[in-house]
């Protein structure tokens, strides 16, 4: 039974469908687009086949090509280490004093290590280098244990009080809580406070020179000058580790502080060891 | 009951030749736009001996953009998207002033289609000789038509990729390249890519492409209005149709003239349709058959249908003006203008030196032993010319600062190779006892001289200082 219906106001084939009185006219798709459905849907199946796609219980199937991101990943890593193989001995033989910055090499060492610091450093010394408190501050000009490369180099690679390196940094003050008396403590803070600051009490600092040259000149120097050999702090610069104020101060000369950095010689390699000294040497604060 | 078809077999066009002003002003249009679009990699430029000397050329590699004297950095795109807001704007005054022109006239799809048919109707003939071939049987005869029309088509396609590929690098070193099988594998690719997109669109797909895929039939709805200019069918004078000289008849004989040459295969005396891309060559059919039979031209003509009133009761149409010059294409013409007056003066003002300043705002600051607070600065300086150039950083600013450059030896000079970008540190300090070290914002500038012409640019800036509470 064959019967077109023909709208009246188009001369269009209706498809028959009528809703509300409204006719569906016959307005059919080119055949084309038919079959490109038919390829999107083959090459959706084929695809899901042929790369990892399908949720299992644990994990996904593989697909049949063995394609893996982190198989591409791990290949991409090797290729630029391949590539950049040269320059990493390079900068291994290299003396590091003498890179100057815009020298290929130095180039490389700041790009490599900036990397390395942001993936290692940056935890506790920020991604800017700026510290925190109890994290040394590598944009400025104050260095515990020395600024320039050399002394940057051996900080990073042996670390700061770790037992499992014997050429670690140590700095050893003692907790003078059970050493000096409460009123003689309150002087020395007074007195190294006001090494930096105007305002403080003059005879009080006065007393805490005293304390202060019989206790602490031997490691911080009779100026308080620090000493780098011993990793003591400079206490009359404007930079504080712990903080500035009087109450900081206090407990570090009570209790003493244990700043402790890993020794990454163990776990880096000495192209990334030398990168990211040349890096941290390069942010404005080396010597 | 029969189940109606989903979907259908392309019905195949077979477009009569047509002669006309229209048709000739189509043929001119398609020599120029082909001629710029195949000539253009071909003109050359000289900008000195470290720069392309290609006219015009895309250079991804270096992302610079050529454009005869003007060369665009990547940081000045907003040139190429001004061009692109002007393009779209300038399409939205077109269409809502004289319909879909762009379609019609200068189209890629519609100025290849075009050039394909004529391919098309040289080796297989006329509408009628066409018509015959398709029905008939794959014979020798056929074959040898078909594989000739599908060869030249296919040269033609080889033509357009092979053009595409000559904007992104120097023209005559890439031909050579390409003939002696040494071009980058992208070039080829490119080249097949293009050239099998126009052999299918241009011989296969045609009005199908401006159907089904194009999206501007279904925008240009809404640039158009009852006073635009488009081509429409004077169904007053036309109906009803009849032989010449039946009584009471209107102008239309029913020739159907108008429908055999139109390239999509609509009837445009059914009314405005979404698939008429105004080519205007059934106009040029309908005034042949007019003059024919001795009556006026114009049965199908370019016309507002805001005159329908006026003309089906005898009086004159508007002016031709008055349709055009209406608040919308004022509005367009307005925006449009606006923004080319605002990349001509842009690009009037760049400087051959550029110089961006971001301050380093991981720290803000850093206090130094002394107590000086400094700020980092990282510095890019472009030299566009051709040269190296040597400038010379310095800075201004109401308190006392200091400038360093990175290396830190005072040395405030800083070499810039020729066509190349330069990024540097600065590092600006403020001792102890300045008032910028104990303010939050100081405002600063720094100028950058060049010290062979001594031409100055600057930036402006702050730097941050500490604020104890």
């Amino acid at each position: 039974m064959s019967d077109k219906k023909i709208d009246e106001t188009t001369g269009i084939e209706t498809t028959g469908h009528s809703w509300d009185g409204i006719q569906e006219l016959n307005n059919p798709l080119p055949r084309w687009w038919l079959w490109t459905l038919y390829a999107t849907i083959f090459w959706g199946i084929a695809y899901t086949i042929a790369y990892p796609a399908w949720p299992l219980i644990s994990g996904a199937t593989s697909g049949v090509l063995g394609y893996a991101t982190r198989a591409e990943v791990a290949e991409q890593i090797t290729a630029h280490q391949a590539q950049n193989a040269e320059l990493a001995s390079a900068l291994v033989a290299a003396e590091l004093t003498e890179l100057a910055p815009g020298d290929d090499l130095h180039r490389y060492a700041t790009a490599r290590g900036g990397a390395v610091f942001r993936a290692q450093c940056s935890q506790c010394h920020g991604s800017g280098a700026a510290g925190a408190t109890g994290y040394p501050n590598l944009l400025d000009n104050d260095w515990l244990w020395g600024g320039d490369i050399d002394n940057i180099v051996w900080t990073i690679a042996h670390g700061v009080r770790n037992e499992t390196d014997p050429d670690a940094r140590y700095s050893e003050m003692p907790a003078f809580a059970d050493i000096l008396e409460a009123d003689e403590i309150d002087a020395v803070v007074e007195y190294v406070l006001s090494l930096s600051k105007p305002d403080r009490d003059p005879v009080l600092a006065e007393a805490g020179n005293t304390v202060f040259l019989d206790n602490c000149a031997s490691c911080h120097g009779d100026m308080a000058e620090g000493n780098r050999d011993l990793g003591a702090p400079n206490l009359a610069d404007a930079i504080w580790l712990y903080g500035d104020s009087p109450e900081a101060v206090a407990y570090t000369v009570r209790n003493a502080r244990y700043g402790v950095m890993p020794a990454w010689g163990q776990r880096l390699s000495d192209a990334d060891i030398r990168a990211v000294s040349v890096y941290v040497h390069s942010l404005g604060g080396g010597e | 009951m029969d189940t109606p078809s989903l979907y259908a077999a392309r019905e195949p066009i077979f477009p009569r030749r047509v002669s006309g002003k229209f048709r000739q002003l189509k043929w001119w249009i398609m020599a120029i736009t082909l001629g710029i679009y195949y000539l253009t990699p071909w003109i050359r430029w000289d900008r000195g001996p470290n720069l392309p000397d290609q006219a015009v050329l895309v250079d991804l590699a270096s992302r610079r953009f050529y454009f005869f004297w003007i060369e665009i950095w990547p940081h000045e795109f907003y040139f190429v998207a001004g061009l692109l807001i002007m393009a779209g704007l300038g399409l939205f005054l077109f269409t809502s002033a004289l319909g879909r022109v762009w379609c019609g006239y200068t189209c890629p799809q519609t100025v290849w289609t075009d050039l394909f048919i004529l391919v098309e109707r040289w080796i297989e003939g006329d509408r009628n000789a066409r018509l015959r071939l398709h029905r008939a049987g794959w014979d020798v005869r056929k074959w040898r038509l078909r594989i000739t029309k599908w060869v030249v088509w296919l040269l033609i396609g080889l033509a357009t990729g092979g053009a595409w590929v000559f904007y992104f690098t120097d023209a005559p070193t890439l031909l050579g390249d390409l003939l002696s099988f040494s071009a980058h594998p992208v070039a080829y690719a490119t080249i097949a890519v293009l050239t099998a997109t126009t052999f299918v669109f241009g011989g296969f797909m045609r009005e199908q492409v401006c159907i089904y895929m194009c999206p501007w039939p279904r925008i240009q709805a809404a640039m158009m209005d009852s006073d635009t200019i488009t081509v429409a069918y004077r169904e007053w004078r036309g109906e009803p149709r009849g032989k010449k000289g039946t009584d009471g008849a209107g102008d239309c004989i029913d020739c159907m003239a108008c429908v055999n040459v139109c390239p999509v295969g609509i009837d445009i005396r059914d009314g405005q349709q979404m698939e008429c891309i105004t080519c205007a060559l059934c106009i040029d059919a309908c005034d042949d058959i007019m003059a024919k039979i001795g009556k006026p031209r114009g049965l199908v003509d370019y016309l507002a249908l805001s005159d329908e009133p006026a003309e089906r009761a005898g009086q004159a149409p508007k002016p031709v003006w008055r349709h055009i010059l209406r608040p919308r294409t004022i509005l367009y013409t307005a925006m449009w203008s606006l923004i080319g007056l605002g990349l001509v003066y842009a690009l009037f003002i760049r400087s051959d030196i550029e110089l961006t300043v971001s301050p380093v705002r991981n720290p803000t600051y850093v206090v130094q032993s002394d107590g000086a607070i400094r700020n980092i600065y990282d510095v890019r300086l472009r030299n566009k010319l051709g040269e190296d150039r040597a400038f010379r950083l310095s800075l201004t600013s109401d308190e006392v600062l200091r400038i360093d450059l990175d290396d830190r030896a005072r040395n405030l000079t800083l070499t810039v190779p020729a066509d190349s970008t330069v990024l540097q540190r600065v590092y600006v300090t403020a001792r102890p006892q300045d008032p910028a070290a104990g303010i939050d914002r100081t405002d600063l500038r720094l100028w950058v001289e060049d010290l062979g012409s001594g031409d100055r640019a600057s930036r402006a800036t702050t730097f941050s200082g500490k604020v104890t509470p």
